[in-house]
């Protein structure tokens, strides 16, 4: 297969690339490896890692941070930012339209089934418009590239995507250790995401608030793999990061514990799924959230961001199906493409996916992460064939998309420079505005030919550069 | 600021303060065991320590036989004994982590720091580890992260929630300590005013890392009267029952101050309370009352004050 190389064009460098090429050339490997022993110790000391799920080993694990940045032009950007934000309203107007009147499903664009009998359609909210009508304050889209102008969207994330915290640290820390490269390269900042995300949840606070709203972010607790991110985006917005316990309801409105006594919260940023809001309304044994939270929220006595029953939009069947949302909702072409897809609980897609098994990329509808999927080239007999047992089992339960050919980055092994497969996930701010910042996580293959960028599975990360004019 | 993040900065504090206590008691019970001493040898002197500490119950059903060994294993490393150097040393960093947000990165380095060395120690054979280094290990490292908070946390509510912690530990760990002697003695009243006597008070002395401090304050023979004075009532003792109490008042009086009328402020009413019973004591008045009651009297009023601190800021009002 042939991968399309962001950095070189044959042996020619691409124009963004050409003064990072001087860069690496004038680099002595010393020189590098020192800088990448001062880049881990950093990471280190300020306590960013990552926790795999599952796993075991050490809790304190850091994600690999690879000092090659990864660089698109202005031009490349502003095409993808259109693309991003035409999803992002796309997406938002399904969810205000599934919970309110379905028009969609009435005009026989989106099965119904898959709407009502999905897992994270919650009933509960049917008829409930959040402030704005924005149900995902935060989307997060993957995308790949394979060709100079081909993007393709790899999944939707519209309940709380996490990772940004690494976008603004990798940043930071490249800053931190080479502060010629910035002064070289024209490169547009990131670090003004807390402030905006801060400004979108303000944005859709409750019509009972009237003072300037008080935001918090709700995190499960510190033995989340995700803590490191919650307390840092706090940190950086100047909010307090709460826990279910350090909340209760009062009569219509939420309330925080403070040594002041009772203090009224108007926005809940949540990094906990739906099922553990709210014990009264989801499950029972959570602890994790706040009993009568979703009374008030119905009330309009708090908004909860993003809201409960965003995660119907993001599902991996109702993906295949976003294209169709902005030629329904907006009465555009969609500019960013969805990643060919076939759905096995079709006939004929599930016999073309079983007879291509070895071809195909397998992942399970509800899946994330990168568990529980099949990469057919890259997998043994074995593999495939207790993978087939699986689908055969369960055939709802998955989709198949093609192996894409993933664009490669520069990337830093052993030996020097070696090209690694890459994807992007830029964070989508939706509030009053819609807004993103000029970069976003860029994720690596490590290993020599992997396409599974997910850091539970060996990925690394790369800071992201997107030049200014 | 919300309640569970000063209720761990509290808590934080407390631990730290605590940690640094039970490596002092290990040090105090190592050096009363090397004295020509009572009858029964020094496992007295050890049971002596542990009934101070609060803990002998639990070392009994754990370890049984007292020896030096399991004394060290018990006091420092032990996860089960939560009064432990290593227990405490994790509570407060773990207290830490959760509020990471409301630290310095110094402060936060400080303590992630004392907790990766002595998991570091943890693995070290026993054999080459003794006492003395250990207590010194954990009292240097405790006062790095007093350092760094004294030198980089902001001046806030935080800050007298996490010095209110120390206070009232310290309050809590001087008085235990004396209490020691009294366990000591007890036994033998004979020994009242002997050279064992005064050597046993010079080693609270050197445990409180007050040994020197005591000469310039005093001066001349270390006798009862003046150690019992320097460390209940002497306001210049940085460890005194006075000292330490004073700067938990004065904590208190500072949450009142900012958080104004609106918040309850029975804690800062009753250690003020005790502050002014201390300070009309003399020395004469401890010893004819006892000294172990008083020191009985004076840990209870200190549990009242950290109760009611809870209760006025801790529980978030709800």
């Amino acid at each position: 297969m042939n991968y399309y190389n962001e950095m070189y064009e044959g042996s020619r460098v691409r124009d963004p690339y050409a003064r990072l090429s001087q860069w690496v050339e004038g680099m002595p490997a010393d020189f590098r490896q020192m800088k990448q022993a001062e880049a881990e110790a950093l990471f280190r000391r300020i306590g960013i890692t990552f926790a795999v799920y599952g796993e075991g080993g050490d809790p304190d694990r850091l994600i690999p941070f690879d000092m090659m940045p990864r660089v698109f032009e202005q031009s490349e950007w502003r095409r993808l930012e259109r693309g991003i934000k035409q999803r992002a309203r796309a997406l938002n107007a399904f969810l205000r339209d599934v919970y309110g009147r379905a028009e969609i499903v009435r005009a026989g664009r989106i099965p119904a089934r898959l709407v009502y009998q999905n897992n994270a359609y919650e009933k509960a909210v049917v008829g409930v418009v959040p402030p704005r009508g924005v149900y995902s304050h935060i989307i997060g889209i993957d995308l790949v590239r394979t060709s100079k102008d081909e993007f393709f969207v790899l999944e939707d994330n519209c309940r709380t995507p996490s990772g940004v915290s690494y976008m603004l640290e990798n940043r930071e820390i490249m800053m931190r250790m080479f502060p010629g490269l910035f002064r070289g390269n024209r490169i547009e900042p990131v670090d003004q995401y807390p402030e905006l995300l801060r400004r979108t949840l303000e944005s859709v606070a409750p019509a009972k608030c009237h003072d300037r709203p008080t935001c918090v972010i709700l995190t499960p607790g510190h033995f989340n793999s995700a803590y490191y991110e919650h307390s840092f985006l706090a940190n950086l917005m100047g909010v307090e990061l709460v826990e279910g316990a350090d909340l209760f309801v009062d009569g219509e409105f939420v309330y925080m514990r403070t040594t002041q006594g009772p203090r009224r919260v108007d926005v809940i940023y949540r990094r906990i799924d739906d099922p553990f809001l709210d014990p009264l309304c989801f499950r029972p044994d959570s602890m994790l959230g706040v009993p009568g939270l979703m009374d008030v929220y119905r009330s309009g006595g708090v908004s909860i961001c993003s809201a409960p029953g965003a995660g119907v939009a993001d599902d991996k069947a109702i993906y295949t199906f976003v294209p169709e949302m902005v030629r329904f909702y907006l009465g555009e072409e969609p500019m960013l493409q969805n990643v060919q897809t076939w759905t096995l609980w079709k006939q004929d897609d599930y016999r073309y996916v079983i007879e291509n098994l070895a071809d195909l990329v397998v992942k399970e509808v509800h899946g994330s992460g990168g568990y529980g999927m099949l990469v057919g080239p890259r997998s043994t007999k074995e593999e495939i064939e207790a993978f087939r047992a699986k689908i055969e089992a369960n055939p709802g339960n998955y989709i198949a998309q093609p192996t894409l050919a993933l664009s490669t980055c520069p990337t830093f092994v052993e030996e020097g420079l070696a090209p690694r497969h890459v994807d992007l996930r830029p964070y989508c701010l939706c509030g009053d505005r819609i807004e993103l910042v000029p970069g976003g996580l860029t994720r690596v293959a490590l290993r020599e030919g992997s396409l599974v960028v997910n850091s539970s599975q060996g990925g690394g990360v790369k800071d992201t550069w997107v030049l200014s004019e | 600021m919300l309640s569970r993040t000063a209720a761990n900065l509290f808590w934080m504090g407390r631990h730290l303060e605590r940690a640094d206590t039970a490596a002092r008691l290990l040090d105090v019970g190592q050096r009363i065991t090397l004295l020509p001493n009572t009858a029964s040898g020094y496992q007295n002197e050890w049971n002596s320590l542990l009934q101070a500490s609060g803990t002998a119950n639990l070392f009994a059903a754990k370890y049984g036989e007292i020896s030096q060994e399991n004394i060290e294993e018990f006091i420092f490393f032990d996860r089960q004994n939560p009064s432990s150097v290593l227990s405490c040393v994790e509570k407060a960093r773990e207290a830490g982590r959760i509020v990471r947000t409301a630290l310095t990165s110094q402060v936060w380095d400080a303590l992630n720091m004392a907790y990766q060395d002595l998991r570091r120690l943890e693995k070290t054979p026993r054999d080459r580890l003794h006492s003395t280094s250990l207590t010194d290990f954990t009292t240097s490292h405790t006062s790095t992260v007093r350092g760094a908070i004294n030198a980089t946390q902001l001046r806030n509510d935080g800050w007298h929630f996490m010095n209110l912690g120390y206070g009232l530990e310290r309050a809590d760990a001087t008085a235990r300590l004396l209490d020691v002697k009294y366990y000591v003695l007890l036994p033998r009243i004979e020994f009242v005013g002997s050279g064992l006597d005064t050597y046993q008070w010079q080693v609270i002395l050197r445990a409180l890392s007050a040994h020197r401090a005591y000469h310039w304050a005093y001066g001349g023979d270390i006798t009862a009267g003046r150690v019992v004075d320097f460390l209940i009532l002497n306001g210049e003792s940085p460890r005194s029952l006075i000292t330490s109490l004073y700067e938990a008042v004065w904590n208190l009086e500072g949450l009142a101050k900012r958080y104004g009328e609106t918040v309850p402020t029975t804690a800062r009413d009753k250690a003020r309370e005790v502050l002014e019973r201390l300070q009309a004591h003399d020395i004469d008045m401890i010893f004819d009352e006892g000294l172990h009651e008083f020191l009985t009297w004076f840990i209870g009023e200190i549990g009242t004050i950290s109760t009611l601190v809870h209760e006025d800021y801790l529980l978030g009002g709800a």
